[in-house]
């Protein structure tokens, strides 16, 4: 039975199909819509939590905002943070600088810090060493360059052993970072930008040391980060990390503040979600007008064939019977709208992904897929309904009487 | 089998009322060829209507094989059209998108049989009316008389015991109306109940019985001269 009419309400449907494909269209845009707009932001929201996650998720960063008259230095940090519960701890300080060699001149970023920091944040050499705990006690005028900065200074990424001088003062080059190893500010800046007007930054590790001797601010370390021994107690670690700058800024909360990375990676992804069901919802709308469009050619579809449901309830079609056919041909038409729809999405986004190229990965959203079937074929019921009812309940007289 | 009592349909026109039945009683017995016969507009269609259970009378009761229409749900009536009673239009009222077969299948779908035992019964259902060969034709590939063969197919194929007819053969040429004509006194022969509207005196002469209708009134339910069935010669198709 079921079969049959969904047979009777395929072959109507086929019946007409320039009016079909126009009502369908509603439905394909509303689809194709839904997919791609969610799809493409999720596959944004993914790229930019990818490159949170690849700096590293395992650390903390803290901040010391009020050092109540007693600065942290640098001998005492090294103290401090030599627990079992971090692996690593590196401060970290800023500036910029003016770079020299023979060969160019350019304004350069410089952090200070420790050996540590490249453990922290999963950096690897390309050529020479990193910082030594040596370096730190002597102060050493040596410096660490990421790849891009090498070639920019010394026209080759093997620069181990040159000299280079900041703001006047000689640094020898003790290593090269990887290529791929950028640092958590640059990383961002640079990959979600195009490839094409790629941006180089310039950047250079020195020991802590040795910057607090270049800028103003003496030996106070007010930014540091510490990497947890075990990624899967991160929130000991930060309990911990919290209890030891507490004890040392007098019991003042309001003195630090520690950073989680997953919080950040939450946060990103708390706004890639939002963005997701505002695009979701828009297209949802559209999707609604598709269903209205239904209707309406329903209603039409309706009064046109009043006869025929006339003579189907002469022969002996019961009320559910004529209803199950309509609602079946709103369905039908919502649901290969969908399909189409999820067809149409699934090759633009394709085109999309091949545009966009490493930037942006993009991919069909199954679960927005799934929903948008779920999705068009309520909607086809919903908007099958009212129509169906109608045909339904015409008395099987006037409907036979009737001459459209 | 059927009994009207008292039964009548009004139209409310304006102001008017319109009587299209006015208290109109008769009764028609189990395998009886009874044609109904009256001028335009006197409530043949409306009376046949209400025997079909299409259309519900106003005042007055129908009683149906014993039972008043009146304590049926509309899905017990959409069951007894098409499970007791066969229809037969004057325009065909085939569905012009569905072949010959499709069509005489169709209220087989609504009694939920198998595929199998559907298409063996469409094929009994054209053999009978003699259509094998327009199995695949659709309504606007047939002619007239052709047409109304596959409309007595669809109103058989279902064995109902009520043949309900509203002037088969109006639209037929005399010719084509006899051989339709043959179909119905077979179908009569084989035990069925007939009810025939006609303007036709001829083909009203056929039946065993005739029932007058004026201005919505039974005026006559007058015995027929044939009291059997005027063709035996060509009789005992045996179904
Ligand atoms: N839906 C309706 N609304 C108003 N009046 C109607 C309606 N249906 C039928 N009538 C009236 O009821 C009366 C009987 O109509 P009916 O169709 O039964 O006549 P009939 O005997 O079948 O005529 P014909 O031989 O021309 O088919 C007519 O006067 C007609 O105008
Ligand atoms: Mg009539």
């Amino acid at each position: 039975m079921v079969i049959q009419t969904g047979r009777m309400a395929w072959n109507a449907v086929c019946a007409n199909k320039m009016r079909t494909f126009l009502t369908m269209l509603g439905i394909i845009i509303g689809v194709a819509a839904l997919i791609i707009l969610v799809s493409i932001a999720d596959g944004a929201g993914n790229s930019v939590s990818n490159q949170i996650s690849q700096i590293g998720s395992n650390y903390l960063s803290a901040r010391i905002t009020d050092n109540k008259e007693n600065p942290l230095k640098l001998a005492e940090f090294t103290e401090l943070f030599a627990q079992d519960e971090f692996a690593e701890a590196a401060p970290m300080g800023r500036t910029s600088v003016t770079g020299k060699t023979g060969y160019t001149s350019s304004s350069l970023n410089i952090y200070g810090t420790s050996g540590g920091y490249f453990s922290i944040m999963g950096m690897e050499l390309h050529a020479g060493r990193l910082l030594k705990k040596t370096d730190l006690e002597n102060h050493s005028h040596v410096i660490v360059l990421s790849y891009d900065t090498a070639v920019e200074f010394f026209g080759r990424a093997d620069a181990v052993g040159e000299s280079l001088s900041l703001d006047g003062k000689a640094f020898q080059v003790a290593g090269v970072l990887s290529e791929d190893s950028a640092s958590p500010s640059s990383a961002m800046m640079v990959k979600s930008s195009d490839e094409s007007s790629e941006t180089v930054v310039l950047e250079g590790y020195i020991p802590y040391s040795a910057l607090s001797r270049m800028a103003d601010n003496a030996l106070e370390i007010t930014q540091f980060y510490v990497s947890c021994a075990d990624e899967e107690a991160m929130e000991l670690s930060e309990a911990k990390l919290e209890e030891i700058l507490l004890a040392r800024f007098g019991n003042d909360a309001d003195a630090f503040s520690i950073q989680n990375q997953s919080d950040v990676l939450e946060a990103m992804q708390e706004v890639g979600n939002t963005m997701s069901i505002m695009l979701g919802g828009i297209a949802a709308i559209s999707l609604l007008v598709g269903g209205i469009g239904i209707m309406n050619i329903m209603l039409v579809s309706v009064t046109e064939r009043t006869k025929e449901i006339g003579i189907r309830k002469a022969i002996g079609a019961g009320k559910g019977s004529i209803m199950l056919q309509f609602l079946m041909e709103a369905v039908i038409v919502s649901l290969s709208g969908c399909m189409a729809g999820i067809i149409s999405s699934w090759i633009a986004l394709q085109v999309i992904g091949a545009a966009a190229g490493t930037a942006l990965q993009v991919s069909m959203n199954g679960k927005v897929a799934l929903l948008s079937v779920v999705f068009s074929g309520v909607i086809g019921i919903i908007f099958g309904l009212y129509p169906a009812r109608k045909a339904a309940k015409k008395k099987p007289i006037d409907a036979l009487r009737y001459s459209g | 089998m059927i009994q009207l009592q008292e039964v009548s349909k009004i139209y409310q026109m304006g102001n008017d009322k319109v009587y299209a039945l006015d208290h109109a009683s008769m009764e028609i017995r189990q395998g009886e060829f009874v044609s109904i016969v009256g001028p335009s507009g006197s409530g043949k269609s409306t009376m046949m209507n209400i025997i079909g259970c299409l259309d519900t009378a106003d005042e007055g009761d129908y009683i149906l094989d014993g039972i008043s229409i009146e304590n049926y749900s509309e899905r017990e009536l959409a069951k007894i059209r098409n499970q007791k009673i066969g229809f037969i239009f004057q325009n065909f009222n085939l569905l012009p998108r569905l072949t010959a077969e499709e069509n005489v299948e169709l209220p087989l779908i609504y009694q939920r049989l198998s595929t199998q035992e559907r298409k063996r019964r469409v094929r009994e259902a054209l053999e009978q009316v003699e259509l094998s060969k327009r199995m695949g034709h659709r309504p606007a590939e047939l002619s007239g008389g052709q047409q109304q063969r596959v409309a007595i197919a669809r109103a058989l194929v279902t064995k109902p015991s009520l043949f309900l007819a509203d002037e088969p053969t109006g639209n037929l040429d005399t010719k084509t109306g006899r051989e339709i004509m043959e179909l119905f006194h077979a179908l009569h022969e084989a035990g069925n109940t007939i009810v025939l509207i006609t303007h036709d005196n001829q083909i009203a002469e056929e039946a065993q019985r005739r029932i007058f209708i004026l201005d919505g009134q039974v005026r006559e339910a007058a015995e027929g001269e044939h009291k059997v069935g005027p063709k035996p010669k060509k009789g005992g198709t045996g179904w």
